[in-house]
């Protein structure tokens, strides 16, 4: 068993410390997974809002080979697990559509097996199993745990959690010791998709989820989405900055990884200084 | 020979804009044993009925075939013609080319050849009709009314009046239902209790009225004029006749828990009434938190009661009586709005639905009729309300109209601004349907009185210091708004009882997809079933506001009297009959009768020179309701049924497949 | 068999019901293949397999019989009957030689309209899949 491991564009860009965060916990929790071999881009953000075919069809590209495998496939991005599994769910069911992407990608795809975000992963594992291999426990450090759109919404398909009520994040970053806070925001949009369309409006919205978060007690912010986490690190205008952790850096620390390794040196808001002023890093 | 006269409806454009009804017509008149034709633009009408008459008479018809709607719709009225006509009423048989051929097809040629079959086969089917008998059944002159709320107390009370003994079942200890929850009612704002209490007492008063609380329906058998109901009333643990109603047994009990009554916002103790105007005015001990059942200990109502009432031992007491007919008065519950994670209820106190904030209105009610907020108690000052919550809504909640919400949230909105002239109020709504008689003139003064209605949803709810940030759209205007409320208020839907449909197969009723309980016709038999002598009030049938509720008691009320000013009634007569030079007596249709119909008979005949005597199936006409089940079961082809006689069926097959 | 070869099936349908159930139907005007002819009976209860296997030797492309949901029954046992009954008549029907995939029963409510059509348009494809029911109307 395992997993196809999916990373996906952003991963291997403005995401990097995501990729080697996530691959740094999965083998230290000895979680086995293989990088999907000639993986394509998912088409997300720009695909669906242009060619509903097309934006089933990249992601299915990927979906069968990972079936052709034998693996079910796993991505940490939000964003690719959202088109992941709107291309698994439309496929499954639309014959009509699925007969056109077959005769796109020229290999069927059965859908034997539901995409799955690496939260989802961590999740099978247990939070009870995860708590037991942190070795560093990350007291007092108040958490807001932020969910974005794309691992609920829309609840049809993107069933990471309830999507009004989600707690499966704070579950995992309480195995660390971490306290998570109860605040509001947690499935506002950050608006990642306008970020260079309308800068401004994203500001705001970046601002306002940062800014509430602050209020509520939080140190900093865990996120799930590259979308997320880039916007909220770059975009955030309030009075008190926060650091934007992914989830699997937090759950890395705790295991006692290199922060280095984890790749908390490349954020944009300094993601050390708190750790240090914590003496967690 | 057989004359049979067909006649084919037009229903106006209904069947004739999608049949050929002429060609229908045509084809009908080379059916072998049709000597008559005709085409009638409504059939059904009078004109259409009197051709009827006529050809009976001029073509001296002894077989009438009408090719118009189902015969679940005019059946009765076109054998009612023809027996007017001198003919025996089952001589008539329906073509069902509407609801099963013209509306579901547009292309004539595949609905004219279709309509064609249909009547040839109800041309097959009524040559081998004979005429029938009904026979007569007595009627028990005794209603049940089963539900204690507003529609159970009018149509109880109705029927009492008229002369004719009523039992009402409440499950609850007291009657009164919803109702009695409510502070006042629109669009007048009487006090709902101050024209409810009254009626209680009358109905609890009325010589021709026996309440029966606590008590449930267990099994209803039997038919129109003669059910026969079990009723389990549960014990009270109170001896009713003894209980003074001092009330000293619920001052002491040293056991509580949350009053259903006051919606969960207060409590209540574990010997209790619901509300003070309770009727019957005696308390009831809850066993499950009764320490005295749960723990065996205590027992301090029964060393407190000055007359001896209370009384632990008392048992179940299982009723078994005969009544004529049946009113369904079940009522319904409010929707679980826990479903909208979005707005919250549950997590956040301060998020209530509109049956709270009647109990937080009323002087009744926890907080003595000031409105204050369930989290800390404090007089809201900024109040939003949320309409359609549950209902119009196929994602989370029911596509139907709740229909009573859009008046009880303006009433809400007036009462709050009357309770505190400071308050202000936000409606958020998809829609305002104030339909009903000075109902657009109360929505309006609740927005003279400084109500704002955004047109738009609430997309979410989450607190702030203190507040509730309700942040959702004006699609007015086109913006994004948020308010910051002290309270929120939800306009849960009616939806059904949980147990309707449960309720639904003991009575023998169909229900809707939601668990409605259906009415015979939605709108010629609005408080009807299909099961007759059961009839229908209130919002068991479907959700509606007080006047509506009591109207429709009434007219059930009306229909039960009508019953009951028969002395007999007349028994469909399609019911089993045994052949019986073909029965062998092995009664093995006895053992698939549902109604214990059929008994043994032994007969005496003549075998050549011989006199035997041999055991053969009698059917009980009375009792037979006319399912046919026998028939199949029926080894020697022996026992028929009148009206969908083998001979029938077969010939009917016939005369569709050939 | 020509292009627009329409089965001609045989429904026999419980009057409280499956009747109803296609009435509402057509008060909906929910449309569907005009290959079905309903024969009224009180109850699926009185439905004999005779009844069946008489149209299936009369030419009959499919029969369907329909009843109210198990449980439901306005007689409260007479579709339990007819289920039992069914299952019989099914392999007495390949006894006879005749494919029982030609006789399907279903339990539809008065209120379920939807599913009538449903019933019936499936229904009619899988019937024009197996195409005509030849084999009786050659015997004739």
């Amino acid at each position: 068993m395992g997993y196809a491991y999916y990373p996906g564009c952003s991963l291997h860009g403005t995401a990097k410390e995501y990729d080697m965060s996530s691959r740094a916990c999965l083998d230290f929790l000895g979680i086995q997974y293989r990088e999907l071999p000639d993986w394509s881009c998912c088409g997300a953000s720009s695909a669906h809002s242009v060619d509903h075919t097309l934006a089933v069809s990249l992601p299915a590209r990927n979906l069968t080979l990972a079936e052709q495998m034998n693996l079910p496939l796993m991505t940490p991005c939000a964003a690719c697990y959202s088109r992941l599994r709107g291309a698994h769910h439309a496929l499954r069911s639309d014959p009509g559509l699925a007969k056109k992407v077959l005769t796109v990608l020229g290999s069927e795809y059965k859908g034997r097996y539901e995409p799955l975000s690496i939260l989802d992963v961590l999740y099978q594992y247990g939070p009870e199993a995860v708590g037991e291999k942190v070795t560093k426990k990350l007291k007092e450090l108040r958490v807001a745990c932020y969910y974005g759109c794309l691992l609920l919404r829309p609840p049809d398909y993107a069933k990471f959690d309830d999507p009004e009520n989600p707690g499966k994040m704070e579950r995992l970053v309480e195995t660390t010791g971490a306290s998570a806070v109860d605040w509001p925001h947690r499935t506002e949009c950050c608006g990642a998709s306008l970020s260079l369309s309308d800068t401004k409006l994203v500001v705001s919205l970046a601002t306002s989820i940062v800014d509430m978060a602050v209020r509520h007690g939080a140190e900093c912010i865990v996120t799930a989405c590259p979308m997320c986490q880039a916007n909220l690190d770059m975009r955030q205008r309030g009075r008190t900055k926060l650091p934007v952790y992914y989830v699997t850096e937090l759950l890395g620390l705790a295991f006692g990884l290199e922060p280095k390794r984890l790749g908390l040196t490349t954020h944009m808001v300094n993601a050390i200084s708190l750790l240090r002023a914590k003496q967690l890093a | 020979m057989i004359r049979v006269g067909v006649f084919v409806c037009w229903c106006g454009s209904n069947i004739a804009g999608t049949v050929d009804v002429g060609k229908v017509a045509e084809e009908a008149a080379r059916i072998p044993g049709v000597v008559h034709v005709e085409q009638n633009k409504y059939t059904c009408s009078d004109p259409g009925q009197d051709s009827i008459r006529k050809a009976i008479k001029e073509h001296r018809l002894d077989r009438v075939v009408v090719a118009a709607c189902s015969p679940r719709m005019h059946e009765n009225t076109f054998r009612k013609c023809a027996a007017s006509a001198g003919l025996n009423p089952y001589l008539v048989e329906m073509a069902n080319i509407r609801e099963h051929c013209s509306w579901v097809h547009s292309d004539m040629s595949v609905s004219t050849p279709k309509a064609v079959d249909i009547v040839r086969r109800a041309v097959a089917k009524v040559k081998r009709c004979v005429p029938l008998h009904p026979s007569t059944i007595p009627v028990e002159k005794r209603a049940l009314v089963i539900g204690g709320g507003i529609a159970g107390i009018q149509a109880a009370l109705d029927i009492a009046e008229a002369g004719y003994d009523v039992t009402v079942v409440e499950r609850e200890p007291t009657i009164g239902g919803r109702m009695a929850q409510l502070d006042k009612t629109f669009p007048t704002l009487d006090c709902s209790s101050c024209i409810l209490t009254p009626k209680m007492v009358d109905a609890a008063s009325h010589p021709g009225i026996r309440i029966l609380t606590y008590a449930e329906v267990e099994e209803i058998s039997g038919y129109v004029g003669n059910f026969e109901v079990r009723v389990r009333k549960r014990a009270r643990s109170v001896d009713e006749a003894r209980c003074t109603a001092c009330g000293i047994c619920i001052l002491k009990c040293p056991t509580s828990r949350d009053s259903e009554f006051n919606m969960g916002l207060g409590t209540r103790k574990a010997i209790y009434m619901p509300f003070p105007q309770a009727v019957p005015n005696k308390p009831t001990i809850d066993r499950e938190i009764c320490r005295h059942f749960t723990a065996g200990k205590c027992g301090i109502c029964q060393k407190v009661c000055p007359s001896g009432a209370v009384d632990f031992s008392q048992e179940d007491q299982v009723l078994t009586e005969k009544f004529g007919a049946v009113v369904a008065a079940t009522g319904a519950t409010q929707f679980s709005v826990e479903v909208y994670g979005e707005y919250g209820y549950g997590r956040y106190p301060d998020v209530i639905t509109g049956l709270e904030l009647e109990r937080l209105i009323s002087s009744t009610g926890p907080t003595d009729g000031k409105i204050r907020r369930p989290s800390d108690g404090k007089i809201p000052k900024t109040v939003v309300f949320i309409k359609c919550v549950g209902s119009r809504d196929e994602n989370k909640g029911y596509p139907y109209c709740s229909k009573a919400c859009c008046m009880y949230t303006a009433k809400h909105a007036i009462l709050l601004k009357e309770k505190i002239p400071s308050a202000s109020a936000y409606v958020f709504y998809m829609d305002v349907r104030a339909g009903g008689k000075d109902y657009e003139e109360f929505y309006k003064r609740s927005q003279e009185m400084g109500t704002r209605y955004v047109r738009g949803r609430v997309s979410r709810i989450y607190p702030l210091d203190g507040k509730l940030i309700v942040q959702g759209e004006d699609t007015l205007l086109g913006e994004r708004v948020e308010v910051e409320a002290d309270l929120v208020v939800l306009a849960a839907a009616m939806v059904p009882q949980p147990d309707a449909p449960e309720m639904a197969r003991k009575l023998g009723i169909s229900y809707n997809q939601y668990g409605f309980f259906s009415e015979a016709h939605p709108k010629l038999r609005p408080v009807e079933t299909n099961t007759a002598g059961v009839f229908l009030a209130g919002t068991c049938q479907g959700p509606k506001d007080i006047p509506e509720t009591v109207a429709q008691a009434s007219a059930a009320a009306a229909k039960v009297i009508s019953l009951f000013a028969k002395s007999e009634l007349s028994t469909n007569p399609n019911v089993a009959s045994v052949d019986e030079s073909l029965c062998s007596g092995c009664l093995w249709c006895s053992n698939v009768c549902p109604y214990k119909a059929i008994e043994e008979k032994i007969i005496t005949e003549r075998a050549g020179k011989e006199t035997v005597t041999r055991t053969v199936a009698s059917v009980n006409t009375g009792l037979c309701q006319g399912c046919g089940a026998c028939t199949v079961a029926c080894r020697d082809g022996a026992m028929n049924l009148l009206g969908f006689t083998n001979e029938q069926i077969l010939a009917e097959v016939e005369a569709l497949c050939l | 068999m020509s292009l627009d070869w329409q089965p001609k099936i045989v429904g026999f349908t419980c009057n409280w019901c499956s009747y109803a159930g296609a009435d509402l139907a057509g008060t909906s005007r929910m449309s569907y293949p005009a290959s079905v002819r309903i024969i009224r009976v009180p109850c699926s209860g009185r439905i004999n397999p005779v009844f069946v296997i008489r149209a299936f030797q009369r030419g009959a492309d499919g029969v369907l019989v329909a009843g109210c949901h198990p449980g439901d029954c306005h007689y409260s046992t007479g579709n339990m009957y007819a289920r039992r009954r069914f299952l019989i008549a099914r392999r007495f029907m390949e006894y006879l030689g005749m494919d029982p995939a030609r006789l399907e029963i279903h339990w539809i409510s008065a209120s379920e309209g939807q599913k009538f059509q449903e019933v019936i348009k499936n229904m009619t494809d899988r019937i024009h899949a197996m195409g005509p029911n030849r084999k009786m109307r050659e015997i004739l």
